[in-house]
């Protein structure tokens, strides 16, 4: 009681705030105490980055989709951009912070600033446009980001960088080292993304949109999504709301892509194609639009799943897909979400007349 | 002469494109659903006339005819079980199921048909007319999938505008509450459009593979995404709509490979259609309507 | 309170009227507002001038392009012809936003609030322009950003307790009973602190004794904020009572124009609502 006093409980979004928190913590608590106990299945412990990445991802569409309620189904062209930016300039700060974890912090921060500014690039012509359209139109970015980097050359010499489309024309000098290869990706990389760092980069993420949807910010996204022409009739600015929320949400699609990628040997363009954006688009839609705890826990739980079905063998993406399709079939049934509310301890009390 | 011969391929890709894009619109149109299960569709029928052709012997027109068949009745079964217990759901969770749909399709077709391509064989087998003193060679499937198109745009404009049920359809996607009041069965012309467009993604299946026959479980999806990016460039819901923007992304596309580059075409079909809805956000044939306040 | 009340009675805005106060111009003044929708002329000729702290009606039967008239002026839907003067200022190009910024303030008539945020926070977003701090204060919290939502935290109770609403403040405004989002509404247009309040069928649904009490928080928003009002409603007492001057339309054009007792008493009004005689 006392606890609950002390942090203002007393709306039901700090509560929900309060215990995302909590429960981030615990099972970060959780998963670390296993793991150094030993009793985590290596194929469980090497989930563990992937999975913190993930959630990153998840909290970041679900302020685009959830909070701005913009359909987005390129994020994962971000998190490429993010990935390459950030492992790149990882590979070129290797020899001079050989300190791993402020090299991945700084490589971190680097792939969330050029995932900032393609999100900023890409925000001025889609976010002009409305629903479907929109979508399309992010699909088209993710769909181009992918080609792009899958053409792109990046290599490093004594005489600086050097870069080239297409085909490889960097002719980088002795000694020098071709880092992004085409469609081969970047290979040889350092494996320097931990689960702390995963932890600490989930918190982060989590602070951040926590506190902005609680701003002034977040008040506005609300409400255009609730009401774009009431939201305009109190002089709220719609495009650069939903700009500085989609540019957020890149930035952190970007931070997320950098721990991913630095947690492999090699990363591949190809990797973060439209599959990867619509999985992203699942752990929003399974775990509740708005509802980043949700969403993380979807994220977590449509990441592990796939191995637990390996049993499964041939048929375990197949189970997948039934899964996705009657998760959604259940919870679109008005039946069962009577049930569920029912059930919810936290429902508002207006709610359950 | 380079030249006419990409336009002709151009048109030839971009009516399958168009074909495809069909059946997008006209899904959307009815049911305002984003329907990424389409291009599975192509696979399947796809799949069904390799086997049907090439295992069973049977004419490439039997093969085609069969494909139609069961890729229709697929379109209503998947109608029928995943979309419509979600007529009154949001949107993204429509947008999701379809998505399951998709991998569920993909995932069949992989432990059926397994991962490794086949070459499917063309539907026909005559080899290609030779034009101007043998500079220009264009194949009979080229000229094939151009008529196809073109017929099936003849008829489903007819069938639209002319016959009840294709009134009801339209009907449909202008109010359904209205059309409901007006004693249409808004449930069954829903289930006709799916059934409509999925035997539409079957020919494009096998005129798709007749052009490039390399089929895979995942044949489908590419061809099936640039569609519906048809669909929206030409103006999502309208016919002649899908027919213009799959002609334009086809040509665009030959002409970005032949010209730009093979490995950055698919980035530049989707730039076009980025400027493109920037100057109209409806599409080129679509229109604007003002939201009544 | 203290500020000098000139009542400006509207006019056809070319006629000279004597008693008008020219030394400070009228918060509205349109000139041939006119739009053609859907190929009909929805509004034509809309002339009418508003003043500073005016309470006028807007009536009409049912299609006669009342709420158009609103779109008109909040730039929902862009003028085909004429001239908006908000405050003097010349409202050509200006969007929603803009025109909000510069003053108006408006309620739908279908209902239009932020339905999954809660009543309070209907109201602080219409504040937001009013805040200054920077999304790194948001973020870190820092002490201008808990000052700024502190002070606009009150200044919400303060506003919707005019309306005997700070109970509810922490409820979802979609849950909210029919009178309750209709107020709301009135308290989130007020928070922008604007100069025209454009208020479209405030007792739409309400019953009789919301309706009284709805029209004594009118008459208190007026007092309080000094703001002039338009009302579009069709309960002719709530009109009558609080209207200072009435405007008619039928068919997109201004049949009559003056006091509430002209109106009432004028025959082209009585025809437009009863039809003609036979
Ligand atoms: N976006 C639009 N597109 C086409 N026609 C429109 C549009 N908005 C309004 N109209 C038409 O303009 C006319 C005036 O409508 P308006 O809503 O202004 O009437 P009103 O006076 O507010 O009526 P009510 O008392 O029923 O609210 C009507 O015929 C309406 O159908
Ligand atoms: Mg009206």
């Amino acid at each position: 009681m006392a606890l609950k006093k002390f942090i203002s409980l007393k709306r039901s979004e700090n509560r929900k705030v309060f215990i995302t928190y909590i429960a981030v913590i615990a099972a970060f608590i959780i998963c670390q105490g296993l793991s150094m106990a030993g009793l985590l299945s290596s194929s469980m412990q090497g989930m563990l980055v992937p999975i913190c990445a993930y959630m990153v991802m998840a909290i970041s569409l679900n302020l685009v989709v959830g909070v701005s309620g913009e359909l987005s189904l390129g994020h994962a062209g971000f998190m490429s951009v993010g990935a390459f930016s950030g492992v790149a300039a990882a590979i070129i700060m290797q020899n001079f912070i050989t300190y791993a974890p402020l090299r991945l912090a700084l490589a971190m921060i680097i792939g969330a600033l050029f995932a900032s500014i393609a999100g900023f690039l890409i925000g001025v012509p889609v976010l002009r446009l409305k629903g479907d359209y929109l979508a399309i139109v992010t699909l088209a970015f993710g769909e181009i980001i992918k080609s792009i980097l899958n053409n792109f050359f990046l290599g490093i010499d004594q005489n600086g960088l050097h870069m080239s489309m297409l085909k490889d024309t960097t002719n980088l000098a002795e000694g020098g080292r071709l880092i992004i290869r085409g469609p081969m990706g970047i290979n040889g990389i350092t494996k320097i993304s931990t689960f702390i760092a995963g932890f600490i980069l989930v918190m982060i993420a989590l602070i951040i949109v926590f506190n902005l949807v609680n701003s002034r910010l977040g008040r506005a996204l609300m409400a255009i999504r609730d009401d774009r022409i009431a939201a305009e009739s109190i002089g709220l600015d719609v495009t650069k709301s939903k700009m500085t929320a989609f540019v957020i949400s890149a930035a952190l699609a970007g931070a997320a892509g950098c721990l991913f990628a630095m947690n492999y040997f090699t990363i591949e363009a190809r990797k973060f194609d439209f599959n990867m954006s619509i999985l992203i688009l699942v752990f929003v839609v399974l775990g509740g639009q708005g509802n980043f705890l949700g969403s993380m826990i979807a994220a977590a739980a449509l990441t592990i799943l796939p191995e637990k079905l390996r049993e499964f063998a041939d048929y375990r993406m197949l189970l997948y897909a039934v899964i996705l399709i009657m998760a959604m079939l259940i919870s679109n049934n008005d039946e069962i979400k009577y049930f569920f509310r029912k059930l919810n301890p936290f429902r508002n009390k207006q709610e359950a007349e | 002469m380079d030249l006419l011969r990409h336009f002709i391929n151009g048109m030839s890709l971009g009516s399958i494109y168009a074909i495809i894009a069909l059946g997008y619109t006209m899904v959307y149109g009815i049911a305002k659903m984003l329907n990424f299960a389409h291009g599975d569709v192509i696979m399947v029928g796809a799949y069904v006339c390799f086997y049907a052709v090439s295992r069973y012997k049977l004419p490439p027109f039997v093969g085609v005819a069969l494909a139609v068949l069961l890729c229709t009745i697929l379109g209503i079964i998947v109608e029928r079980l995943a979309y419509k217990p979600l007529r009154q759901a949001p949107s993204l969770a429509v947008l999701i199921t379809a998505i399951g749909v998709s991998y569920f399709l993909q995932n069949t077709a992989l432990l059926l048909w397994s991962s490794n391509p086949k070459i499917f064989p063309s539907i026909i087998k005559r080899a290609s007319i030779k034009l101007f003193g043998g500079q220009l060679s264009i194949s009979h499937i080229t000229i094939l999938t151009i008529v196809t198109c073109v017929l099936i745009m003849i008829v489903l404009n007819l069938f639209v505008n002319k016959t009840r049920l294709g009134k009801a359809m339209r009907a449909c996607s202008e109010d359904k509450g209205a059309a409901l009041l007006m004693g249409i069965n808004v449930n069954a012309t829903i289930s006709m459009t799916f059934a409509i467009g999925s035997g539409l993604a079957a020919i494009a299946g096998a005129l798709l593979c007749s052009a490039y026959p390399t089929l895979m479980p995942t044949t489908g999806a590419l061809p099936g995404i640039k569609a519906f990016t048809a669909a929206v460039f030409g103006g999502i819901g309208s016919i002649s709509g899908a027919l213009l923007g799959g002609l334009l992304l086809g040509v665009i596309e030959i002409f970005a490979k032949a010209y730009i580059s093979s490995q950055l075409s698919d980035a530049v079909v989707f730039a076009v259609l980025i400027i493109v809805l920037l100057v109209k956000p409806a599409g080129l044939l679509g229109k604007m309507t003002q939201e009544k306040v | 309170m203290s500020k000098n009340k000139t009542k400006l009675v509207p006019v056809p805005s070319k006629a000279m009227i004597p008693e008008r106060d020219i030394a400070r111009a009228p918060v509205l003044e349109c000139v041939n507002l006119g739009i053609t929708l859907g190929g009909i002329k929805a509004v034509e000729d809309f002339n009418v001038t508003i003043g500073r702290t005016e309470i006028a009606g807007l009536i009409g039967p049912n299609g006669a392009g009342k709420t158009t008239v609103f779109n008109l002026l909040t730039k929902v839907y862009q003028p085909t012809t004429g001239t908006i003067l908000l405050n003097g200022q010349d409202t050509h190009g200006f969007d929603t936003v803009q025109v909000n910024k510069a003053g108006i303030a408006r309620t739908f008539q279908n209902i239009r609030l932020f339905k999954n945020l809660s009543v309070i926070d209907n109201v602080k977003a219409a504040m937001n322009n009013e805040m200054k701090y920077n999304l790194l204060s948001a973020v870190l919290k820092l002490p201008s950003y808990r000052r700024e939502e502190l002070a606009i935290h009150h200044r919400a109770l303060k506003l919707l307790s005019i309306f005997d609403m700070q109970d509810s403040a922490d409820v979802s405004a979609g849950s909210l009973p029919y009178g309750a989002q209709r107020r709301l509404e009135i308290v989130r247009a007020l928070a922008t602190n604007p100069s025209l309040l454009l208020l479209d069928e405030p007792a739409a649904g309400m019953n009789p004794s919301e309706t009284v009490e709805l029209m004594d928080s009118i008459r208190k928003v007026h007092e309080m904020f000094q703001v002039a009002i338009i009302l579009i409603e069709h309960d002719m007492s709530l009109v009558m009572n609080i209207c200072e001057s009435i405007c008619v339309l039928n068919f997109g054009h201004i049949i009559a124009k003056g006091t509430p007792d002209d109106i009432q008493s004028n025959p082209a009004v009585i025809e437009a609502y009863l039809g003609r005689k036979k």
